[in-house]
C-alpha cells in the first residue's frame, strides 16, 4: 500500500511537469486531438465528449520575447505566458484553443491569440456576468452550442446529447474525488506537502479525468487508511489565481508551513460544485452550474460571498492564517483584496501577501516574507 | 439663461453645472441618487425619474482640475493597487471622503452598472454596493467574437432590462410607465443623432472645431442622453460650426497643417499640455472614436435595437470590427493619421492596441503613434515622451504630405 501511494504520487508529479508529453502520448495512443482549454472556467466536456482530450493551459515559466509585439508588459503574468506559448511553438500539438473572455484580459488575448497563431483553430465565448437569472443561463447555453459545433469541426464528428451525459457524469465524479483529496490532504500534511498537492490538482488538466480520477481515487483511499497527520505546523489556507512554481511551494515546507485548504481558481474553485444532474438537457445543465457557482473574482458578486466562503474555510480547516497570493496584474483579484484584507484584519487573523509572477523564478523577498509570516503565526 | 447670448458652450455649462446641483438636490430632499457607468441604458433609470450622476464623468472633472491624485492616494492607502483602473481609484477613494474641493457628488443610494466599456467596473462597483450596502443593477453585455452582435446577446441583455426594471422600481417606489419609457426612448435617439451630427461636421477641412473641445461637449452626451435639453445643446453646436465653415473659420487657433483620429480617452491631468503640443505643431484632432461611442442609436420602441445598440460598444466587439472602425473615423475624419493612448488605466484598450493601430495603419496607409498615459494618474505619463512622439508622427505627415501621399 505504502508504495503503491508513492508511485501514483510520483505518476502525478510527473505528468504535471510534462504537459506535451502527455498531449502526445494521448494523440499517439487514440489518434485523436487535443483541445487547450484557457483559464479559467472552461467547459471541458464539450471536448471530452468528443473524444478529445481538453487540456488546461496555465501558463508556465517562460521568457516573454515574440508576445511584447502584441501587448504591453503590465499584461497578467500567465496570459503573457499562454500568448508567448503560441508565438513560439509550444503548442504546437494542440489543434483548437478555448478561451473565455473572463476579464479584460482575456478578451484581448484571445484576439491576439486568434491573429497571432492562425494555425490553432481560435473559439473565444464569453460567461453571462448575470449567470442567476434564467436569461443568464439559455445565454450561456447558446454560447455552448456555438462551442459544440466548432468542436464537432474539429473532431470530425457529431456529439451527441448520449456523449454530454456521459462526460458530465466523468467530470462530476472528478470533482467529488477531487473534494475528497483536498480534505484528506488537510489531515495528511505530512504526506502531502505543499508540491504534491499542487502536484495531484494540476495533473488532472493533462489527463483524460476518468484516468485521473482513478489514479485520485487510489490515492485517497490509501491516505484515508493512513493516521492523520501530528507534525506540528502552521496552517494556512491559500487564495488567489494559482500558486507556482515549486520552489515556491517549498518555501511553504521549508518553514513549516503546511497548505490546509485553497480558494485559487486552478484549484478547488474548480471542483467545488457539480453540474446538476437533472433539469434540462446537458448544455443547459452545464449552463446551470456557472449560475450556482460562487466564490470567484472573475464572478459578479456584489455580497462578496467569497470572503465568507474564505471565512468558512479558515473555521472549517482549522488554518492558522491565509495567504493571499496575487497573480502579478490580475485586475479581478486586485479589486477584491481591500475588502478581503479589511475583513481578515478585523477578524485577527494573520495574512500575508506576495505576489505570482510566472515570469520570474522564486525571489529572495518571498523566502523572507513566508518566513516572518510562519514566525508571526508562532506567537 | 438670456436667450439672445446663448451660445453651446454657455448652454452646456450651464446644463453640467445643473445636473449636478440637482443631484445635490435630490439628495438632500432624501430622493434616492444613483452613480451609472458611462454608457449605461439610462433610459430604464430615467423612465423612472431617478436622478443619478456618472462618477467617470466626475474622474475627469477631478483629473483635470488635479485632484484625482488625493482621491488615487487614499484609495491606494487603503490597499488598492497601482494596477487597477485610475478612475476607480480615485472614486473608490472619494467613496471613502464623500466631498471635493473641485465638485462634490451626492453619495449613492443605488448604483447602476453596465460592462459595455470594460469589466473593470464590475469590480468597482461591486466594491461600492459591498462597502456602502446599497443595491447594484447590473446590465451584462458580454464581449463578441463575432463580428455582429448574434440574436443571443440581445435576448440575454432584453432579459436583464426586466430584471433591472424590477430592481429600479423597487428604489423608486413606483411602476414602469412603458409610454414614458417609449418618450425616453425617443428623446435619448434624438440627442444622439443631432450629436453625431455635430461631430461629423470635424471632417471638414479644415476642422471648424478645436477637436479637443469635444471631449468638453461629451460630458452632456454622458451624463444627459435623455434629457430634453441636451439637443437644443448639440443643435447650436451644429449651427456654430456650420458658421464657422461658411466664413471659413475654425476654433483651432492656428494653421491647421495636420489632422489626426485621436485614439483613447484624454490625459486629463495634463489635457492642457497635450492640447497645447498639438496647437503647437499644427496638428487637430478631427476624428476619436471616443466621442462617437456615445451615439447610442436606434429606432424609437425597438427594444432589440436598443439593446443590439448597447451591446454594439467597441470595446465590446472583436478587433477585426475594431481595426474597420479606426480605419473609417481615419478616412472619414480625413486624417493624415493617427494618435493612440496607451491608457494604464484601460487594459481592454490597450492589451489589443498594437494589432489595432498596425491593422488601421495597414488598410488606411496612414502613419501612427502611441504613447504612454493615463486618464486620470498623472504619474504615468512623461510630458517628454509625448513631445517628442507628437514630433516625430508630425515629421511623418509632413514628408508624407510634401511627396503628395493621400
Amino acid at each position: 500500500m505504502m508504495e503503491n501511494y508513492k508511485q501514483i504520487i510520483a505518476t502525478l508529479e510527473h505528468v504535471a511537469k510534462s504537459p506535451n508529453e502527455q498531449v502526445k502520448a494521448f494523440k499517439a495512443r487514440t489518434g485523436n486531438k487535443v483541445v487547450g482549454c484557457f483559464p479559467v472556467y472552461t467547459p471541458e466536456e464539450i471536448v471530452y465528449a468528443a473524444g478529445m482530450l481538453p487540456c488546461g493551459l496555465w501558463g508556465g515559466q517562460t521568457s516573454i520575447n515574440e508576445a511584447k509585439a502584441y501587448i504591453p508588459a503590465f499584461t497578467c503574468s500567465i496570459m503573457q505566458s499562454c500568448l508567448e506559448y503560441g508565438l513560439n511553438g509550444t503548442y504546437d500539438e494542440i489543434s483548437a484553443v478555448i478561451i473565455p473572455s473572463m476579464c479584460d484580459t482575456l478578451k484581448c488575448i484571445g484576439q491576439n491569440f486568434k491573429i497571432g497563431v492562425p494555425h490553432i483553430k481560435h473559439i473565444q465565448f464569453t460567461h453571462p456576468q448575470m449567470r442567476q437569472i434564467e436569461a443568464g443561463v439559455t445565454f450561456l447555453r447558446a454560447e455552448y452550442i456555438r462551442i459544440k459545433a466548432a468542436i464537432e469541426e474539429i473532431a470530425g464528428r457529431e456529439i451527441t446529447e448520449a456523449d454530454l451525459e456521459n462526460a458530465i457524469k466523468v467530470y462530476n465524479a472528478h470533482r467529488a474525488e477531487m473534494r475528497r483529496f483536498v480534505s484528506l490532504a488537510a489531515d495528511h500534511t505530512d504526506v502531502i506537502t505543499p508540491v504534491i498537492r499542487h502536484a495531484v490538482i494540476k495533473s488532472g488538466y493533462f489527463m483524460e479525468k476518468d484516468k485521473h480520477t482513478a489514479l485520485v481515487s487510489a490515492l485517497n483511499y490509501a491516505l484515508t487508511a493512513m493516521p492523520k497527520s501530528c507534525e506540528e505546523t502552521k496552517r494556512v489556507l491559500i487564495t488567489g489565481i494559482m500558486v507556482e512554481p515549486n520552489s515556491l511551494l517549498n518555501l511553504f515546507a521549508d518553514n513549516n508551513v503546511s497548505i490546509v485548504a485553497d480558494d485559487l481558481a486552478q484549484e478547488t474553485r474548480q471542483f467545488r460544485n457539480d453540474v446538476p444532474m437533472e433539469g434540462g438537457d446537458a448544455l443547459y445543465r452545464m449552463a446551470k452550474w456557472w449560475g450556482e457557482f460562487e466564490g470567484c473574482s472573475l464572478a459578479y458578486d456584489p455580497d462578496k460571498k467569497r470572503i465568507d466562503m474564505i471565512l468558512a474555510d479558515v473555521v472549517k480547516y482549522q488554518a492558522d492564517g491565509v495567504v493571499i497570493c496575487m497573480m502579478k496584474f490580475c485586475d479581478p483579484e486586485e479589486y477584491d483584496y481591500p475588502l478581503l484584507k479589511k475583513v481578515l484584519e478585523e477578524k485577527r487573523i494573520p495574512t500575508l501577501y506576495i505576489e505570482i509572477d510566472q515570469q520570474s523564478d522564486l525571489n529572495e523577498q518571498a523566502r523572507t516574507r513566508i518566513q516572518g509570516f510562519a514566525e508571526m503565526m508562532n506567537n | 439663461m438670456n436667450d439672445e447670448n446663448k451660445t453651446s458652450k454657455s448652454t452646456l455649462d450651464y446644463l453640467v453645472t445643473k445636473h449636478y446641483k440637482d443631484a445635490i438636490k435630490a439628495k438632500l430632499a432624501g430622493k434616492p441618487v444613483g452613480w451609472l457607468t458611462s454608457i449605461f441604458p439610462q433610459e430604464l433609470v430615467e423612465t423612472l425619474g431617478l436622478d443619478y450622476v456618472y462618477p467617470e464623468n466626475h474622474c475627469c472633472v477631478l483629473g483635470a482640475r488635479k485632484e484625482s491624485d488625493k482621491f488615487i492616494q487614499i484609495a491606494e492607502n487603503i490597499g488598492y493597487s497601482i494596477d487597477v483602473c485610475a478612475y476607480a481609484r480615485s472614486n473608490l477613494g472619494y467613496a471613502e471622503v464623500g466631498k471635493a474641493d473641485s465638485l462634490t457628488i451626492p453619495m449613492p443610494d443605488f448604483i447602476c452598472c453596465c460592462n459595455n466599456i470594460c469589466n473593470q467596473v464590475i469590480k468597482w462597483y461591486e466594491n461600492l454596493a459591498k462597502n456602502l450596502n446599497i443595491p447594484m443593477i447590473m446590465i451584462d453585455v458580454t464581449y463578441s467574437d463575432e463580428y455582429e452582435i448574434n440574436q443571443a446577446r440581445i435576448e440575454y441583455i432584453k432579459g436583464q432590462f426586466d430584471y433591472a426594471i424590477g430592481q429600479l422600481e423597487k428604489i423608486a417606489g413606483k411602476k414602469f410607465d412603458y409610454e414614458k419609457f417609449s418618450e425616453i426612448m425617443h428623446i435619448s435617439n434624438e440627442n444622439s443623432k443631432q450629436w453625431q451630427k455635430a461631430v461629423s461636421l470635424l471632417s471638414h477641412r479644415p476642422s471648424p472645431l478645436n477637436g479637443f473641445d469635444l471631449f468638453n461637449y461629451m460630458a452632456l452626451i454622458v451624463c444627459n442622453r435623455g434629457k430634453e435639453h441636451s439637443k437644443e445643446v448639440f443643435s447650436l453646436l451644429e449651427e456654430e460650426l456650420k458658421t464657422l465653415i461658411t466664413e471659413g473659420k475654425s476654433t483651432f487657433p492656428v494653421e491647421e497643417e495636420g489632422r489626426i483620429m485621436w485614439d483613447g480617452i484624454a490625459v486629463w491631468p495634463y489635457l492642457g499640455f497635450s492640447v497645447k503640443d498639438l496647437i503647437k505643431k499644427g496638428i487637430n484632432l478631427t476624428a476619436s472614436g471616443y466621442p462617437d461611442a456615445f451615439a447610442i442609436l436606434y429606432e424609437d420602441d425597438d427594444l432589440d435595437g436598443m439593446a443590439r445598440s448597447y451591446a454594439a460598444i467597441g470595446n465590446s466587439r472583436n478587433i477585426e470590427w475594431q481595426i474597420d472602425m479606426r480605419s473609417k473615423l481615419i478616412s472619414n475624419g480625413n486624417c493624415d493619421g493617427a494618435i493612440y493612448h496607451m491608457n494604464r488605466s484601460c487594459k481592454v484598450w490597450d492589451l489589443m492596441q498594437y494589432n489595432i493601430a498596425k491593422g488601421a495603419s495597414e488598410l488606411t496607409g496612414k502613419p501612427y503613434m502611441i504613447f504612454d498615459g493615463d486618464q486620470a494618474d498623472s504619474r504615468c505619463f512623461s510630458t517628454a515622451q509625448y513631445e517628442i512622439r507628437t514630433q516625430g508622427l508630425a515629421e511623418v505627415m509632413e514628408t508624407r504630405k510634401e511627396r503628395g501621399a493621400k
